[in-house]
């Protein structure tokens, strides 16, 4: 079973954790059009590599950001969701 | 000395120092029904052995008898029924005071076995036989029956003790995996640099295969006094996972291990020499022979030929020796030139009285009247490793010892995603790329000289422990052996087979080559095809010298073929080890008692149980049902609304934040007052539906659905962190409890137990009041859920049951009846409101659910509303109307189709009768043109029959709401 480190908790098996979807920046709904804002709905990029992703460590609910590797199966990291990592 | 009758048999020898038995523990057992005895520190095999019995075992395939050939929990053709319990491995099983132990795979018993005859129509079983078998459908009934009849490794009891087996969960800084000389240095190394260590073997002692050697036991009791080694002899590592995390099988149970590091000191595995009849019993390794003689004093034989292929064959041959065996002669496969690493030890061997004979192999091996080895016919090897059988020679023996080579035990190494890559000289694979935290030494890692060994592992342990965070280590690598442990092609043709390449399956040489002939000609394919390694031993002693023959007949290395894919678990474990605690969810309101009492029949609702109806004397389920209905219409009913999801949002933010989440707008929600919220995904399909309630200025109360309460509260703390409002949520869904108490009397039964003005004007429709009920703290919430007058009343957990009972007691005399799950389905279908996940599925949007009031398109933003816009435009692909079936007869069950037209139209979402109406109602989603045309239509039942029915408007009962409103109440 796999770790992560949750920045609030430490290292902790990877069955304490919630996967929340990709971290998607989402365009101006006001202005985009049609086609982006599907694109941005339903699309996901699945090819392996860098991911970043929305995890919840569900026992104490908290929500941070990881980057995962899909091509070697490695969480290269976790952050906190402050202003640098969580587009608003 | 001569034999004293033909053939073989082993028996006990006298007691020697450092033997495992213990004399003074004689323990009886029974096999197949015979008394026999052995000693306490005796393996099944062993004791078996030293009593003179030939036959183990029958193999899988062609039923040719089989005794010992690794005594290393290698020997997969030895699995015997023990005391009713199969599988069990003779040779590695300690042997209990009055087992009963059983041969399986027989047809009569192991020396008269009926299917032996199947060892005679081996040409009629070719390679793939199971595929070329059931090619054919016309066959396969036949087939199946036969197989079923005759396959198989002992029965499973179906009878047999549920027992429920715990796991453990285990934590350290370096794990060792094998407790020979190379992890028994290495764990007294990564102790010294300050790490826990945690040392497993599968074997009953330390040491592993090594025999006797006084630095190497030093180091076995320092391991043993060292506080911060945990030895576990007979303990499996049968699985690595990700992070260092490594299933540890005992004899009880399966321990969850998490290293920080692990040490891979998994050794080698002796590999059988491949010649005809290779299998007969008293063939067999001679690392086997030497566990046997040492550990067990069981003799192999009183005249043993050995055939060899490395240095370890003379060692043997020398050990043997010193313990009083005769090793009549010494057969080499290598020239007197390649096997000049043994020059002292040959030297030694040929002082003692034993023939070597250089470049000769075994060409095949002679049974005796009791079907055991009684001699080899062997020959000169030309260099193309094949026996002329022109030239043989006989020689009598009655015991045939097998020293030509090893493969790398490097399985566990590969499951943590290590690869490997073939070293020619060594003929071994060895470790390659190594992931991060883990280490590999001693012979698994090349190194095969005993003090190299105790050196690598001392290497190994120290980086270990550094990886661990203790202490620091130098990477200087121990140099690997020059010397060529292992033969490259240790397998012997001949014309009439039964040369033996996997023991588990009975595949010979020619198997494999005539699959590689039809094409199944890579390592993974010939696996599947041929099944050679996928018995019980999987591969241990088959997988190298099938890729040696793989690789001969491709002309290319075994390094080029690679290793087939190696996965958990290494040894076989009990199913009972895996099995989990058949454990449920099942989440229960603080009113559970109280539902009890009073003959709640339960239904599962999410996680909760939750009442169905009240089963009373007198009434079954559908009139319980109907009275409970009747209560809430005429009365008065009480239901526990308990397992809503219940949730508080505070801060400045707040109303803003649920404007973002729900659909419809709540920033201008008056202090005190309630609306319903409707919560979409970003594609704009419902997902959540409740009540929000403004407690105050920057605080709010909602309600989530009862399944969907964790989910959306996970969901919700996600987008307040990516939003950074200002405001924070608390789930409160265990900490309250909540009833609905409804009908036209709730008022007045409520207002005597209440401390604030019920009176419309005070308290009117969707208002919200702070009040005490009973004496209890309580939020009231006038809601229209059923269709009623009614009340919310949310408490303190701990004090619901007070409540209830005190609301039982007040309109006990006044017709107040519980009312359950079913009754509530039909009160608010009455009232053609719809149920989240019922009436919509995975794709409705509140277009299409008719619930476009509930959604103010006009806010800035929410989620959903973008694609709502684009839906919007678009129109609905289909439309949550009502239905009405007046006609009685079998009623359509939800998700029956809508026909129309010879087309389906539509399906059912919810349907039932309704005794209020005094009709059957429902919900369908249809397609829009048929919403519009508001018509007959027909729906197609159970069994087919079509049903009339006809669109209706929404609510059935009471459409203008005046019961809710309490319009007409005085």
């Amino acid at each position: 079973m796999k770790l992560m480190v949750c920045p609030l908790n430490g290292p902790r098996a990877i069955t304490e954790f919630a996967y929340g979807g990709a971290v998607r920046p989402m365009p101006d709904p006001d202005s985009c059009s049609d086609a982006e804002w599907s694109d941005y709905v339903f699309n996901r990029a699945g090819s392996p590599g860098i991911k970043r992703e929305w995890w919840c460590h569900i026992a104490s609910g908290y929500w941070f950001i990881a980057e995962r590797d899909t091509a070697r199966d490695i969480v290269v990291g976790t952050f906190p969701p402050g202003a640098r990592d969580a587009p608003a | 000395m001569a034999p004293s009758r033909l053939g073989h048999v082993m028996r006990r020898l006298d007691p020697h120092p450092g033997e495992w038995i213990d004399r003074s523990l004689p323990l009886g057992f029974t096999f197949e029904g015979r008394e026999y005895h052995g000693f306490s520190g005796d393996t099944i095999s062993s004791a078996l052995a030293a009593e003179g019995v030939t036959y183990l075992a029958r193999s899988f395939k062609y039923h040719r008898p089989r005794s010992i050939l690794s005594f290393a929990n290698h020997d997969s053709n030895v699995l015997l029924c023990v005391d009713g319990v199969p599988n069990v491995r003779g040779d590695v099983t300690p042997l209990i005071a009055g087992m009963r132990i059983e041969a399986v795979n027989t047809h009569g018993g192991l020396a008269l076995d009926k299917a032996r005859i199947l060892d005679y129509l081996g040409r009629f079983l070719p390679v793939g036989f199971y595929y070329k078998a059931f090619h054919s459908r016309r066959y396969f009934a036949y087939w199946e029956r036969l197989f079923r009849r005759m396959t198989g490794l002992g029965q499973v009891s179906l009878h047999a003790v549920r027992r429920a087996t715990p796991k453990r969960y285990g934590f350290c800084d370096v794990l060792v995996i094998g407790a020979g000389p190379s992890g028994v240095a290495a764990a007294l190394a990564a102790a010294r640099a300050g790490a826990s260590v945690t040392l497993v073997d599968e074997g009953m002692r330390c040491g592993g295969s090594a025999v006797s050697h006084a630095p190497l036991q030093k180091l076995i009791d320092e391991v043993y006094q060292s506080a911060s080694i945990s030895v576990r002899p007979q303990t499996e590592a049968s699985g690595c996972y990700a992070d260092h995390w490594v299933a540890l099988v005992d004899r009880v149970r399966l321990t969850k291990m998490r290293a920080k590091a692990v040490v891979f000191a998994t050794g080698v595995i002796e590999q059988p020499a491949v010649f005809r009849n290779n299998d007969l019993p008293g063939v067999m390794l001679a690392t086997a022979a030497l566990a046997l003689l040492s550990r067990h004093r069981v003799s192999p034989g009183r005249r043993i030929v050995m055939i060899a292929a490395n240095l370890e064959a003379y060692e043997a041959c020398l050990a043997l020796s010193a313990q009083g065996i005769r090793v009549e002669a010494i057969i080499d496969l290598r020239s007197q030139q390649e096997a000049l690493d043994a020059d002292a030890e040959m030297q030694n061997c040929a002082a003692l009285g034993m023939e070597i004979l250089h470049s000769h192999a075994p060409y095949r091996a002679i049974a005796g009247p009791d079907g055991a080895v009684c001699g080899l016919d062997y020959g000169p090897l030309d260099p193309n490793l094949r026996v002329d059988s022109r030239k043989l020679r006989r020689i009598s023996c009655d015991a045939l010892l097998m020293s030509v080579g090893w493969a790398a035990a490097a399985q566990l190494l590969q499951q943590c995603g290590g690869k490997t890559r073939f070293c020619d000289s060594l003929q071994q694979f060895i470790p390659d790329e190594l992931p991060t935290g883990t280490f590999a030494a001693g012979r698994m890692n090349g190194v095969y000289e005993i003090a190299a060994r105790i050196a690598d592992g001392e290497r190994a342990g120290a980086l270990a422990a550094a990886h661990a965070g203790h202490g620091r280590a130098g990477d200087a690598p121990v140099p690997r052996s020059t010397r060529r442990p292992s033969h490259r092609f240790p397998i012997i043709d001949h014309p009439a087979a039964r040369n033996f390449v996997d023991f588990d399956e009975d595949l010979q040489v020619k198997d494999l080559e005539n699959a590689i002939q039809e094409g199944f000609d890579s390592s993974e394919l010939l696996k599947r095809y041929s099944t050679v390694g996928m018995g019980p031993s999987q591969g241990k002693h088959s997988h190298m010298n099938a890729l040696r023959i793989l690789a001969r007949a491709r002309g290319i290395s075994p390094g080029e073929l690679g290793l087939t894919t190696a996965r958990p678990m290494y040894h076989p474990v009990p199913m009972k080890y895996l099995a989990g605690r058949s454990f449920h969810i099942e989440r229960r309101t603080p009113l559970d008692s109280d539902h009890a009492a009073i003959g709640a029949v339960w239904m599962p609702a999410g996680n909760w149980r939750r009442p169905e109806y009240y089963a009373r004397t007198g009434e079954n389920r559908e009139q319980s049902v109907a009275a409970e209905v009747r209560a809430v219409r005429n009365a008065v009913g009480l239901i526990d609304v308990g397992t809503l999801g219940k949730i508080e949002v505070y801060g400045a933010q707040a109303g803003i934040f649920l404007d973002r989440v729900y659909a419809g707008r709540l920033a201008d929600l008056r202090v005190g007052m309630t609306r319903y919220g409707l919560m979409l995904d970003e594609s704009g399909v419902i997902v959540d539906d409740g009540v929000v309630a403004r407690l105050g200025q920057e605080a709010f109360y909602f309600t989530t659905t009862t399944g969907g309460s964790a989910t959306v509260f996970r969901e919700l703390l996600r987008l307040n962190a990516q939003w950074g409002l200002d405001c924070a949520l608390v789930n409160v869904t265990g900490h309250r409890a909540a009833v609905n108490f409804a009908g036209p009397l709730s008022r007045d039964i409520l207002q005597p137990l209440c401390n604030v003005d019920l009176s419309e004007a005070a308290f009117p429709y969707l208002a919200l009041r702070e009040a005490c009920v009973a004496g209890i703290a309580a939020r009231l919430l006038r809601v229209g859920f059923v269709g009623e007058l009614g009340y919310e009343i949310h408490v303190p957990a701990g004090r619901a049951h007070e409540l209830w009972q005190a609301l039982m007691e007040a309109g006990r005399t006044l017709g107040l009846r519980a009312f359950g799950v079913e009754a509530q389905r039909v009160l608010r279908l009455e009232k053609g409101h719809l149920i989240v996940g019922q009436d919509t599925d995975g794709l409705t949007d509140p277009i299409e659910a008719n619930a476009m009031w509930a959604v103010g398109m006009k806010k800035p933003f929410f989620i959903g509303q973008r694609s709502l816009k684009i839906l919007a435009a678009r129109g609905p692909r289909q439309l949550l109307v009502g239905i009405e079936i007046s006609a009685a007869g079998r009623l359509p069950r939800e998700c029956h189709l809508l026909i129309r037209d010879g087309e389906i139209a539509g399906r059912v979402t919810s349907i039932l009768r309704s005794q209020t109406l005094g009709k059957a109602i429902g919900l369908a989603m249809v397609v829009p043109e048929l919403a519009a045309s508001a018509g007959e239509l027909a729906i197609r039942g159970e069994g087919g029959e079509m049903i009339a029915a006809k669109i209706v408007p929404t609510p059935f009962y009471d459409p203008q709401l005046l019961r809710q409103k309490a319009v007409t109440a005085a």
